[in-house]
């Protein structure tokens, strides 16, 4: 007897009983449904809740396999095992099954512990408030473990998911009720908690906090470490990595944000399998350059000179600002959520243009918090039902208007 | 510059209701419509504009130790910093009663739906609390007061707009019959707070830490001398 005969018995036999949501869910999610509607009028489209978040979590797979390659890459580079890449996208040095296995081994576990906790959670609500359960975590649980930095202690993120789903998503209501991106709600709590973990040279690089430990435990070892591009610039260092570095992605980082190249791709798919609005992502992108392109002609004129504590950053060439960093994740995977983001069309791009504008604001002047798309997101975020109660309101007036004209 | 950059400051870093929560009564209890959070918004701007310079002139020339130096020298070593309380209480008082007669005359319908809360703006915590800190922080010139008045009371504004948007938008949420109301509100503060964190440190850039460890140092050291000067007595005593 195969699973899905057996989900059927368990299903039919739970039925309308207490643990009935936990079980249809698993069905549903593994299978399509037996079940047929019973009257009344329908619409049948091919694109449900289910096959929304499976596309978005498709256009993530890529970032998230050239995530274990990379940390595996990053770590062997950081103890002298292997050189840098020299031969592009493709480099032999890169794509080793010793780096891969590295990686995975490291990050699967933060996928298992990212979706066990929040579905659980996620079950646990619905078979209380005795409501189905809900595909909303799908993308969330696969966004958390590529936005933390590889060496994050999984008890961390365990502590920071339940507060992220609780806090920042059932109290609410469940899915599509949130005001605030559950993944960042996430990284936030992560990064304001346990800022140690989440910032600094040590955790980007998988092995280096252990390192540190063994010397100081007094073994002779040589300490590694690996700084995030914009971390070296916050402190005015200088750092060894080429453009094409940067867009390829073999920099140290979160999991997930490294690779501009794979990120594009998957923002792509996203615009064209219509799933994620390239007005978001566009005017995101357009903000961004403008407050890049702003600082960089208010260092040009000479009014921030070398000694400030703002110039490695603010005379970053403004294009350089969409390739370091987590901007270009942010922008495609999580400004863009349908929940949190503007509704109309019109605030998506106020929405889109200010969140580039203000993440960009906030890494060149906040030095205390390298990187702003996070913080940029949440707090449009929390402005985004304002921008869409002012579209909307200025709809209704023009068509008073409108009407008033007809009937005079 | 000076004056942007305090007005910025107080809007966003210093934000009243999210890095100090100030306010909160009317921030909780007016924020159900856009419409009227807007108002309430408009009037808190405005008394906050007024309030804050005059009451700067008030602790200038009254109040502030060696303030009635012009009434003549014997004057001088006068201190009636006692007073600021009450002084700041009653000039905002009379500007709220003013308000409200502006208010009442020109938009009616505006004055029903604040209803108490108007008058009440009078012992809005985020009011005084502008005057109390125009006064802790010794903001230098009226023109500087007045700037932070106006920044204060936009940023204040700025939240209660926000939050009534998202109450007007999660009217219809499925939330937990016990967070109902005021609960997923505080909670929802909470949230909006982790947003406006991410102005916190901006423009000083971390300077103000580094200062205040300085200073931790040097009353370390100055207690280490005085341990020193124990140990001594001790010794001299045995």
């Amino acid at each position: 007897m195969g699973l899905k005969k057996k989900l059927h018995i368990l299903k039919r036999k739970y039925r309308g009983s207490k643990m009935a949501p936990a079980f249809n869910a698993l069905h549903t999610f593994l299978f399509l449904p037996d079940e047929t509607t019973h009257g009344g009028t329908h619409i049948k489209a091919a694109d449900d809740l289910k096959r929304t978040m499976n596309t978005v979590i498709m256009a993530m797979i890529p970032c998230l396999i050239f995530g274990m390659f990379n940390a595996g890459y990053q770590h062997n580079l950081a103890i002298g095992e292997i050189q840098a890449v020299t031969s592009g996208f493709f480099s032999s040095e890169f794509w080793t099954l010793n780096n891969f296995f590295i990686g995975f081994w490291k990050i699967l576990p933060l996928v298992i512990v990212s979706y066990g906790v929040g579905l659980g959670i996620e079950f646990l609500f619905a078979i209380i408030k005795k409501h189905e359960v809900e595909e909303g975590y799908l993308v969330t649980g696969m966004l958390v473990p590529l936005i933390v930095p590889v060496d994050i202690p999984l008890w961390m993120l365990a502590v920071a998911v339940a507060f992220g789903v609780v806090i920042g998503k059932e109290v609410f209501g469940g899915t599509g009720m949130n005001i605030l991106n559950p993944a960042l709600t996430i990284r936030a709590f992560l990064f304001f908690a346990y800022p140690t973990w989440m910032s600094g040279d040590k955790v980007w690089v998988e092995g280096a906090v252990a390192r540190d430990n063994a010397i100081a435990a007094g073994q002779n070892l040589d300490a590694i470490s690996g700084e995030t591009i914009l971390g070296s610039l916050a402190q005015g260092k200088e750092f060894a990595y080429s453009t094409a570095d940067m867009f390829l992605g073999f920099i140290p980082g979160s999991v997930g944000e490294t690779s501009t190249l794979l990120i594009l791709l998957g923002g792509l798919f996203l615009i064209f399998s219509k799933i994620g609005s390239w007005r978001i992502m566009l005017s995101s992108v357009v903000g961004a350059l403008v407050m890049g392109l702003i600082f960089n002609q208010v260092v040009d004129a000479g009014v921030i000179t070398e000694s400030s504590k703002f110039y490695g950053l603010m005379s970053t060439p403004f294009w350089h600002h969409l390739l370091i960093g987590g901007f270009a994740f942010g922008t495609v995977f999580m400004a863009t959520d349908p929940v949190t983001a503007s509704q109309t069309n019109k605030g998506k791009w106020v929405y889109g243009f200010l969140v580039g504008f203000i993440s960009i604001l906030i890494r060149v002047f906040n030095p205390a918090y390298p990187e702003g798309v996070m913080l940029a997101i949440l707090l449009m975020n929390v402005f985004a039902p304002t921008i869409d109660h002012y579209v909307v309101q200025g709809n209704v007036k023009k068509r008073m208007k409108r009407l008033k004209a007809k009937v005079a | 510059m000076e004056h942007l950059e305090l007005f910025l400051k107080s809007i966003f870093i210093d934000n009243m209701v999210f890095a100090t929560f100030l306010g909160m009564c009317s921030y909780l209890a007016v924020s159900k419509k856009v419409s009227t959070a807007v108002g309430l918004g408009a009037a808190v701007i405005f008394v906050l504009a007024i309030t804050v310079p005059l009451n700067w002139l008030l602790d200038q020339y009254l109040l502030q130790p060696g303030a009635l130096k012009w009434l003549g020298a014997e004057y001088a070593d006068y201190d009636l910093s006692f007073l600021s309380f009450i002084m700041f209480i009653a000039t905002i008082a009379t500007m709220v009663q003013l308000v409200e007669i502006v208010v009442e005359k020109f938009s009616p319908s505006l004055y029903n739906s604040l209803g108490i809360f108007l008058p009440l703006i009078a012992v809005n915590c985020a009011i005084l609390g502008g005057s109390l800190f125009m006064q802790s922080r010794e903001i230098p010139s009226i023109g500087l007061a007045a700037t932070y008045g106006v920044g204060s009371g936009i940023g204040w504004f700025l939240a209660i707009l926000a939050i009534a948007a998202i109450r007007e938008k999660i009217r219809y949420s499925n939330v937990p019959p016990a967070l109902r109301g005021l609960g997923i509100t505080f909670i929802i503060t909470g949230l909006m707070a982790i947003g406006f964190m991410s102005f916190g440190g901006m423009l000083t850039g971390g300077d103000d830490e580094g200062a205040k460890e300085e200073k931790t140092a040097q009353v370390k050291s100055v207690e280490d001398e005085k341990d020193a000067e124990l140990a001594n007595n001790i010794k001299v005593n045995e």
